[in-house]
């Protein structure tokens, strides 16, 4: 087991990513940010609050849960439904910001994709990620990244953050072969 | 949990799974979403052989909110009456691919038997059968009481619900005893001493022959529809008698605590056990109940048939 | 009378001694400790109790009317591997038993098919409605010689027709087998009238219909100085009744099924219609009355009511369902579970309560002899050392309703005598060989 990424690592990352989200959209006026729960949520929380001290101005944020619609409910148990909550201002034209913890395989964001279309129609969806670990099984992929992890299948990435964790850290686990 | 059958196949934790499941998709629904794609491509029976509009449409609405197929086999009368058995109508759906059946049956046990003879592989889920239980109703019931008086807790515990009327012969009251006291609430059954069931001692719940004196201790009243038959077959002597002690008038709701509810599982007897200014009034969760009945039912097809086996060995 | 010449080697003759018991010429012709005899096929039954050959009082052959449940020669090759020499034919065939000619029918059926003595049973009633009394002196006088009279399937309600046939079969040495079950208390029942039935939701049958019936019928027995006989007792209350009539001198007799001295009414929790029978599954606390009751000779025997049913009668849901378990074959055993080896009777009571006690109420003089010597060679052996796993898929009887498929159950039968011809060998039923 290494630790990838520590608290201050992550810190710096959503620093970083919540710049480049405004730099890229000229400012927050149309950014609705939507993070994809547990930890995407906590994530997007963040980075709403980062953008917010940037600009001086409340930024839209909100959580999408993404379970209802995903490909691979059979393989397991039920899966508990998270809380889905879209701000007032919605997202039909918006620039919608999907922030999760982990980018795999992109099954989870092909999911958000079509949650967000049955509530309207953005104009455009841009990605998030804390950390892309590569092996993608969809033609998907992130906007803005805190850190590219290589990674083998057999190792897992396990992301901690204070809000229900006791630590903030990113850790890799497993072996490489 | 393949199978819906009875209260007792669920534990508190399993309930309060589907009550924040169905809470979920309420808030899903109050928006603009109005269909999910996760049981796509499942195909659910509602199997009814006694007649329900109510509990039929609802189960339908929520199968196919979930994107499921919906076939409806309205199979009249039991195996008395010359059309099929139960058998055969069992195996004839098993034969069409059917991945759940929700049956609603004039005979207690119609539902377990279903299940247990293994007729059909899929999902068996109770509407109703004879006077035995309607899990999805005291569900429905209890996501009603929680979402009012709840105050933000996740069960019932320290409130007290009255339920009023057949006892004797309502599967809502016996799934009710069961979820409600489950939850930790304390229930208390009134009802004429011929509408309580010999062995109702035993039952998680207080008895009581005095509506006037329970009202104003309780926070929910739940009133139960009585049938007109049960006049001739010697249960109380007329309508008149059974309304003066056990129908909730509008002198009787005024007794009511501020904050409690009236409700009722429906089709209602307007007059009789529940009068019509009551079932209209502002307390009354009535109309509520048949939309919050879609989203639990919405809530029991996804928890039963979204996830599927554990598979030893997978990651 | 079979010509074949058996030799019963070691056997405990009614749980006693271990002796030697030979059969010829259809006789018990000796019981000694030691006997030779070199024509005899020479059987070894050490280990094994040896009883006379059971009398069932209370069996349900269906035919005329129901032969795709039963028939007399099924039900009869049925009774051979219960270990049974005798069955008494219930009336409530189709067309019913209340004529002088169905009995002989169900008679001249039961000596065609060779395997026990069937001795059918006439109606109190006209069609068992319960109104008119029927021929029971043509029943009576018939070839079938009909000592036992039963509505049973229906009760005979109405106290002034109880009397008068109470009154009627004096002349014939008669007794009236009542089926207790007040019908007004009894509407659409499904199972036993308790904590179980309010949690299922199946209509409730109250021990009060039973108990009613009994405490009225041997009134009237005591009343006008007639022979009652209770079907299938269940209630603790109506063993209660039937110990204060008998404290009285009345001439009551009593049965008990074997599934009523085993089963409960939680069993109906599965809503499997096998479990659903006339009179129902009661609690704990009469399971044991029951049991205390046969041990102490409250109750006089038991019967089995053995009650086929075709599958797709009880494939179904529960109040769709016909009510009656098949009984014959699983009878001896369980009577070995509950009382024997519970430690409630030895052999010599169990040969009592279900030989001899049963054809001295029946008045069958050929049966209940009590392996006398001299005596017809009815014979039974059951081995309490072997424990068997009841299947019903294997049952002998055309009917598969067993309550207890599945079940392990102590004490199998080996060997029935009938007349002297084995009509069982080795747990295998034995058919008569067509000359």
């Amino acid at each position: 087991m290494s630790v990838a990424l520590s608290a201050q690592d992550i810190s710096r990352a959503l620093t970083r990513i919540s710049h480049e989200i405004l730099e890229k959209n000229h400012g927050s006026s149309d950014i609705t940010v939507l993070g994809i729960p547990t930890r995407g949520a906590h994530l997007a929380a963040r980075i709403a609050a980062i953008m917010s001290s940037i600009e001086g101005k409340d930024i839209a944020h909100g959580t999408l849960d993404i379970t209802l619609y995903r490909d691979d409910l059979r393989l397991r148990a039920p899966r508990a439904i998270m809380p889905t909550s879209i701000p007032p201002t919605g997202i039909q034209g918006r620039d919608v910001i999907l922030i999760d913890d982990v980018l795999y395989s992109g099954r989870t964001i092909r999911a958000a994709l079509d949650a967000l279309g049955e509530v309207g129609r953005p104009r455009t969806v841009q990605l998030a990620v804390l950390v892309d670990r590569g092996h993608r099984q969809l033609p998907i992929r992130a906007d803005f990244v805190g850190k590219n992890l290589p990674t083998s299948e057999k190792q897992s990435v396990r992301v901690s953050l204070t809000e229900i964790d006791s630590v903030d850290e990113v850790v890799i686990e497993g072996e490489a072969n | 949990m393949r199978h819906l059958l009875s209260i007792n196949n669920l534990s508190a934790a399993d309930a309060i799974g589907i009550l924040d499941t169905a809470t979920e998709l309420a808030r899903i629904n109050d928006g603009q979403v109005k269909k999910l794609p996760t049981l796509r491509g499942r195909t659910i029976v509602n199997l009814f052989a006694e007649d329900s509009t109510r509990t039929r449409i609802s189960f339908e609405a929520a199968a196919k909110r979930l994107s499921a197929d919906v076939i409806n086999f309205s199979a009249k009368g039991s195996s008395a009456s010359k059309g099929e058995s139960l058998k055969d109508t069992a195996q004839t759906l098993q034969a069409m691919g059917a991945d759940a059946v929700v049956i609603r049956h004039s005979a207690s046990g119609a539902a377990q038997r279903l299940a247990d003879l293994e007729w059909m592989s899929g999902s068996v889920i109770n509407a109703g059968d004879g006077t035995h239980e309607h899990p999805s109703q005291a569900l429905l019931d209890a996501f009603t009481i929680r979402k009012h008086l709840g105050k933000g807790a996740s069960d019932l515990k320290g409130l007290r619900i009255a339920i009023v009327g057949d006892v004797l012969h309502s599967r809502v009251a016996r799934s009710n005893v069961l979820l409600l006291s489950m939850l930790g609430a304390d229930v208390v059954l009134v009802a004429p001493p011929t509408l309580l069931p010999v062995g109702v001692e035993s039952w998680p719940a207080t008895i009581s022959y005095d509506f006037d004196s329970v009202i104003p201790t309780v926070d929910a009243i739940m009133m139960l529809r009585v049938q007109q038959e049960r006049m001739t077959d010697l249960f109380f002597p007329n309508s008149r008698e059974y309304s003066r002690y056990f129908g909730l008038n509008s002198e009787r709701m005024s007794a009511m605590a501020k904050h409690a509810i009236v409700m009722h599982p429906g089709p209602m007897n307007r007059g009789l056990e529940i009068a019509a200014d009551v079932a209209d009034s502002a307390r009354s969760v009535i109309v509520e109940q048949v939309t919050n009945g879609v989203n639990v039912r919405m809530a029991i097809l996804y928890v039963l048939l979204a996830g599927g086996p554990l598979e030893v060995g997978s990651n | 009378m079979s010509s074949q010449r058996f030799l019963l080697r070691g056997g405990q003759i009614l749980g006693g001694k271990a002796a030697d018991l030979l059969i010829a010429d259809g006789l018990i012709a000796q019981i000694s400790a030691s006997i030779s005899d070199k024509d005899a096929t020479v059987i070894d039954l050490k280990g094994s109790i040896v009883l006379p050959g059971l009398v069932d009082l209370h069996t349900h052959l269906r035919e005329p009317g129901r032969e795709d449940s039963e028939t007399v020669a099924s039900a009869s090759r049925a009774g051979a591997k219960g270990g049974f020499t005798a069955l008494s034919a219930m009336a409530n065939t189709s067309p019913v038993a209340d004529t002088a000619g169905v009995v002989e029918q169900v008679y001249r059926l039961g000596q065609e098919a060779g395997f026990v003595d069937v001795f059918p049973i006439g109606a109190v009633t006209q069609g068992l409605h319960g109104e008119q009394l029927s021929e029971i002196g043509a029943m009576a006088d018939s070839v079938a010689r009909v000592r036992v009279f039963s509505d049973d399937g229906n009760c005979v309600f109405d106290p002034l027709v109880m009397r008068r046939a109470l009154e009627y079969i004096k002349k014939f040495d008669g007794v009236i087998a009542q089926h207790a079950q007040e019908p007004r208390l009894t509407v659409g029942s499904q199972m036993n009238e308790g904590i179980v039935s309010s949690k299922l939701g199946l209509k409730g049958w109250p021990a009060i219909a039973e108990e009613a019936i009994i405490a009225r019928d041997v009134l009237l027995a005591d009343h006008v100085q007639s022979r009652l006989h209770i079907c299938h007792v269940t209630t603790a209350g109506g063993v209660e009744i039937i110990r204060w009539a008998k404290a009285r001198g009345i001439q009551v007799t009593a049965e008990v099924t074997p599934h009523h001295l085993l089963l409960t009414d939680d069993l109906a929790s599965s809503y499997d219609p096998v479990f659903k029978v006339n009179p129902p599954l009661r609690t704990s606390n009469d399971v044991m009355a029951l049991r205390e009751a046969l041990a102490d000779g409250t109750i006089d025997i038991v019967a089995t009511d053995h009650a086929p049913h075709t599958s797709e009668t009880k494939d179904c849901e529960w109040a769709e369902a016909s009510f009656g378990m098949i009984g014959l074959e699983t009878a001896l055993s369980i009577v070995n579970k509950t009382m024997v080896e519970s430690g409630l009777m030895d052999w010599t009571a169990v040969a009592d309560r279900i030989s001899t006690a049963p054809a001295r109420i029946g008045r069958y003089s050929n049966h209940g002899q009590n392996l006398t010597v001299g005596s017809a060679a009815h014979v039974t052996v059951i081995n309490p050392t072997k424990s068997w796993v009841v299947d019903r898929d294997l049952v002998v009887s055309k009917s598969r309703n067993t309550p207890y498929h599945g079940y392990e159950l102590p004490g199998l039968v080996t060997h029935t005598f009938f007349g002297g011809r084995a009509t069982m060998i080795d747990s295998k039923v034995i058919d008569k060989v067509v000359q």
